[in-house]
Order: C-alpha cells, then structure tokens, then sequence
C-alpha cells in the first residue's frame, strides 16, 4: 500500500513540476509571466473550473461521467438571472442580492439529482444520459429566458463585487469561495464515511455493496453535489462576467473540467483522485490560458490545446496504472 | 469476482421455452421504431398535407442524410462495445482540411482524397487510444472530439472557407427522383446490413459486444475487428464532412456542432443496446427516418429551436429507456 501511495503522491508532485516548468518556460520568453499580475489574471482564470471540477471529480471517482455541467451551470445562472430581474416591487422590498445563490445551488441540485435518477433508477451508462440532459437543460435554459440574454443591469453589484473586491491582500472573493470549496471537498472526501464509500464505489462497484454500502443513495448523492456545484459555478458566472446568455453561459464548459480533473491524476476507471491533484491540474489549465494571449498564439487554438492535453493526461494515467501493477505484483512476490 | 459469475449462470434447466415467431418479431425494437415512424407520418399527415408528399421527406432528409450515414456505422461501433463520440468533430475536421486544401490550390479530387484520410488518420488515432492502450473509448472520444474541433478551429478560425461554385450542391443532385445524399445513405445502409447480418465478420462484431473475452477465446480477432470499425467510421463521417460542405456551399469550424447527439440518438432509437452486442442496421435506418420526420414535424409546427434540444434530448433518455426495458424482458 505504501508502495502505491507513494506513487500518487509522485504523482501530484509530478503536475506541480509540470506547473513551474510551464511557468518558466513562457517566463523565459516573455518575463511579465512571472508577476503577481499575471499570478492574479492565472487566478481569476480558475474558480469555475475549480469549483465544478471538484463535483466532476467525485463523479469521475465513482466512476461515473458528468457530460451535463455546462448546461447544468446555464440553467442555474439563468434561473437566478431571471430572479434579478424579476419585478419585485409589489412585494414592497427589493429581491435582496444573495438570494441569486441559493437559487442557483438549487437549481443545479435539483438537474443533477435528475441526472442521478436517470443514471442509477434505470442503470443506464452516465455518457449517454448526460449527453441527453446535455442537449435538455441546453434548451431548458432558451425557454425559461425566452432567448433573451440577461444583461449588466440586472445583476447586483454586491454580486459582482464578489468577483472584483477582496477581503484580503487584493485577491477577490470568488478565489476564496472556490478554494474554500476545495478544503470542503478534501475534508468530506477523506474524513467522512460517505467520502470513503465514493472510493470503494468507483474501485470495485461489484464490492461495494457486498460490503453494505449503499451504492444507490451514495451515486444519487454524488450526482446531486456536482450538480450543486456546477449550480454555484453559475451564479459566480454571472458575477465575474456581469451576463447570463442563454447560448454561450456555460457552453463547452464541461470538456474544460473534464480535462483538469484528468490532468489532475483522476483515474477515468474509477476509485483514485484527491483534491490537490485536481487543484493543480485546474491551475495548469489556467497557466496555459493565460500564456496563449501573451504568447500571441491566437485564442482559437485553445480547444485544440485541452483537447490534446486530455490525451496527454489518458496516457499518463494508464502508464502509471501500469506501474502501479507492476510494483504490487513485486512487492507481492 | 469470478466466484459471482458462476454463480449466478444460469443451468439448463433455467432456460425459457421457446416463444412463438410472432411474439419474437413483435418485442423486437425495431418494430417499436416502425410503429413510432408510422404514428409519425400519420401525425405528421394531421399537421401539413406536406408529410404526404415523399418529395418534400425527401428533400428534408437531404438536411440530416450526412450525420444518418455516421449513424449506421456507429451502430457497428456500439454493437462492437466500444463508441465514438468525436465523429461530428472529424466531419468538421475532414471538411476543413478540404476546404483549405482546395483553396491552396490543389484540385479538387486530391482534396477530397486528402480530406477522407484526414479522417480515417483520425479514426486511427481514436483506436490507438481505445483499442492498443485500452483506455475507454468514451473518455478517449471525448479528448479527441475537443482535440478534432479545435483542429478545425485553428485551420478555419472564425471565417467560413467558400468552396467552388461547381461542387455545391449535391443535395440538388437527383437520380430516379432521389437525392443524391439519400441514395448514398440507402446504399450504404444495404451494404452495412448485409455485412452486420450475413457475413462472419458481422457476427463476430456480434459476439466481441456480447463478451468479448469468450470472442477472444473462439479465435476472433477482436482488436483488428474494432480498428476496421474505428477507420470506417473515421472514413465514413470524412465523407460525410465533405457532403455536408458541398451541400452548405462553405465550411465553417462549427459544422455539425453537437451533431454527436443526432447520431447517438438515432442508433439508441434503433434498439441498439447502448451495452453492446444487439442492434441492427434496419433499426437505425428506420430510426434516421423517423428522426427527420419528428425535427421536420417541429419545424413545421413552429416549434422553437429550443424546444427541439428538448425534445431531443428527451427522445435519447426515453429510447434508451426502452431499449433497456425491452431487452430486459425479452431476456426473461
């Protein structure tokens, strides 16, 4: 056991490597890549990512598949965007600016709940059912906002403010949100039994219920928290870009997660993945977003870039898979 | 694990007796895609006086001829255990690669050449990952379908690539009364029914998807069965790209957008069981029908382009619902 912690640990030790090879590679090049500028532009890249990332991260433990986050985000974003704008004045008091949150947390509980149901009711394959809601809450969102965007007046500047103030040493809010997720996340992951249960679920899904664990509320739960999360990706949308759009909001937003938590080291067969690993690849991803403006390498090319960096990552995954057999077969003999 | 399997195989004294030729013919999926595309016309027929007509089907096939043609190979795919989700992505590839390549000056059936092993390359790059590494070939498609489209993105950038007056409009092209893209799809369709059905290598796609360790065991060859899949289906959706530029009469980094989700949707239509090993080509083939009398049928009535992602996102988890259910019954 030792033996194959040590490896997960190389392994993060390997992306954080990767990171600061990265850094210094563009800061050779074009030294304003290693200011605290660029350190704080490399962060405001990155909370979305991070906080959806960390719902599809236990899905990808699980070894499930959530396909449905973008849209998930669009309908949450929007359904608090519509709250905003939502004429209140006959109440007698004005829509206060943080009830946009747990509408939108809501709302994308509620999708990925649905996702679960489908998912684990039916025992269908996660891929095909969230490519399905993929398209649904997609035209979910055009019907509720009628096809009309949300636009900057309708968001509360206390919201966006999230995303432009800051408690402490300038570094706005929706950092600490997000990285405050992540300890929240580590926490439930390691130090509770239903954390641990996601791990069996995703090694060996025939054991896991032998061993009493109940697969069926576990895989609905997990279902429900990364619709949860990818809910409160959408309202900080609407805060760090002061718009819900019924098309873009959200659109091709699930490829950039999937690749981050793959990069991160989560193992796509299920069971292996930790909370640093999947930090360090969602910062990756936001090093090499910021270095392709400087690097006057055109924004175009950045699908193709997360594109191959998900192989990149499936091949590095399996090799160390490989290893990882190899050395316990040894030890073992 | 293997304690659990041979427990639960079932002896021969579990087995079912045999049931009567009309009852297998009736809980077959296929036949519950035939009844939806019949209900389809009838309801259709109800909406517009239109849906009567085959020359107005036909010519709204035309628009969904290329992504039907991707979708019966796929079929072939998931039969096999495996799938594909980047094909879309290599249609807007391949059309890309044409496009620039024909603006570059090189004639034109060279472009169309270099277009279509642009996407068996691509085909061949999905198998690398899937079949000689063994990683899943979902997770694998989902990195080459990001990586296929930024391809394309970076090739055509946001402007759309013209192509010569001359090769548009192969959707205009009529033999006996048909349009062109729908023969091809019906030929292609007898074709890969007549492989999938009648031949050894056809049933052997059969037997990989349904335990492809025993495949392995009886000496087929599952490896290079799958890469003949992967490579056809690579050619089939280059091909498909190229149709799809000659017929919108440029090409655009977005073609065929999220059209995964068409070609998904008509093959789980079809009965095929997203799990592997039970499909058919006739099903597929009726599904693709039905699918472009269902988005017509919408347009028709107004329906809004929302709505549609709805109905259709709805119509993949209702059909697989009921592939499942039936195949479940109909293995009791």
């Amino acid at each position: 056991m030792s033996m194959l912690r040590s490896i997960f640990l190389r392994r993060e030790a390997g992306i954080a490597v990767m990171i600061v090879l990265f850094c210094l590679a563009v800061g050779s090049v074009k030294p304003q890549f290693l200011t605290l500028d660029q350190l704080r532009i490399i962060l405001l890249l990155t909370p979305l990512i991070m906080i959806a990332a960390m719902g599809q991260m236990m899905v990808i433990v699980a070894r499930h598949v959530d396909l449905s986050i973008g849209s998930t985000l669009g309908v949450s974003a929007m359904m608090s965007g519509m709250l905003y704008r939502w004429d209140a004045t006959w109440l007698g008091f004005d829509v206060p600016w943080w009830t946009g949150i747990p509408v939108s947390v809501a709302t994308g509980a509620l999708l990925g709940f649905f996702n679960g149901i489908l998912i684990q009711l039916f025992r269908l394959p996660a891929i095909i059912v969230t490519l399905g809601t993929l398209s649904l809450y997609r035209g979910l969102t055009f019907i509720l906002s009628n096809a009309k965007q949300i636009d900057r007046q309708w968001i509360p500047s206390e919201l966006k403010g999230l995303s432009q103030t800051s408690p402490i040493l300038g570094i706005p809010w929706i950092i600490f949100i997000a990285f405050g997720i992540a300890l929240l996340t580590h926490w439930f992951l390691n130090h509770t039994r239903v954390g641990r249960q996601i791990y069996a679920i995703g090694s060996n899904p025939v054991a896991a219920p032998l061993r009493g664990i109940r697969v069926t509320h576990v895989t609905l739960m997990v279902f429900t928290i990364s619709g949860a999360l990818a809910g409160l990706a959408g309202i900080l949308y609407a805060s760090r870009w002061g718009f819900v759009n019924p098309s873009n909001t959200g659109s091709g937003f699930e490829f950039q997660v999937i690749a981050a938590v793959v990069i991160g080291g989560v193992s796509i067969n299920g069971g292996v993945g930790t909370v640093l690993g999947t930090v360090l690849g969602v910062l990756l991803l936001g090093c090499v977003a910021a270095a392709l403006p400087l690097l006057g390498i055109p924004g175009t090319s950045q699908a193709a870039i997360y594109g191959s960096v998900i192989l990149i990552a499936l091949l590095i995954d399996r090799t160390v898979r490989q290893q990882g057999i190899v050395s316990l077969k040894r030890s073992r003999a | 694990m293997s304690a659990l399997e041979t427990q639960s195989a079932p002896s021969s004294q579990d087995a079912a007796p045999v049931r009567p030729r009309w009852q297998t013919i009736i809980i077959r999926p296929e036949t519950m895609t035939l009844i939806l595309l019949v209900l389809g016309v009838f309801a259709g027929g109800l909406l517009s006086p239109y849906f009567l007509d085959i020359n107005y089907i036909l010519k709204s096939f035309t628009l969904y001829a290329e992504v039907a043609m991707v979708a019966l190979v796929l079929t072939m795919v998931i039969i096999a255990g495996e799938i594909d989700l980047s094909p879309a992505a290599n249609m807007a590839l391949s059309a890309c690669v044409f496009a620039w390549m024909q603006q570059a000056g090189i004639p034109i059936p060279v472009a169309v050449a270099i277009g279509l092993a642009s996407g068996v390359l691509m085909g061949a790059i999905n198998a690398f990952f899937a079949i000689a590494l063994q990683l899943p070939s979902i997770i694998v498609t989902i990195g080459t379908l990001t990586l296929y489209r930024g391809l394309a993105q970076i090739i055509a950038g946001d402007k759309s690539i013209r192509v010569p007056e001359w090769f548009i409009g192969i959707d205009k092209i009529m033999l006996a009364g048909i349009p062109l893209p729908a023969v091809i799809f019906i030929v292609l369709a007898i074709v890969l029914g007549v492989v999938l059905g009648g031949t050894i290598f056809g049933r052997q796609i059969y037997q990989i998807g349904t335990n492809e360790i025993a495949a392995r065991h009886a000496g087929i060859r599952s490896a290079r069965i799958k890469l003949i899949l992967f490579l056809l289906i690579g050619f089939v959706a280059a091909a498909a790209g190229i149709m799809t530029a000659s017929r919108l009469g440029s090409v655009r980094y977005d073609l065929a957008l999220g059209q995964e989700l068409q070609m998904v949707l008509m093959a789980m239509l079809g009965g095929t069981y997203i799990f592997g090993g039970r499909g058919t080509i006739l099903g597929t083939f009726l599904a693709a029908w039905l699918l472009v009398i269902v988005s017509t049928g919408m347009i028709v009535a107004n329906v809004l382009p929302a709505v549609q992602l709805v109905v259709l996102g709805g119509l993949l988890i209702v059909s697989i619902v009921a592939t499942n259910f039936i195949y479940s019954r109909a293995q009791r």
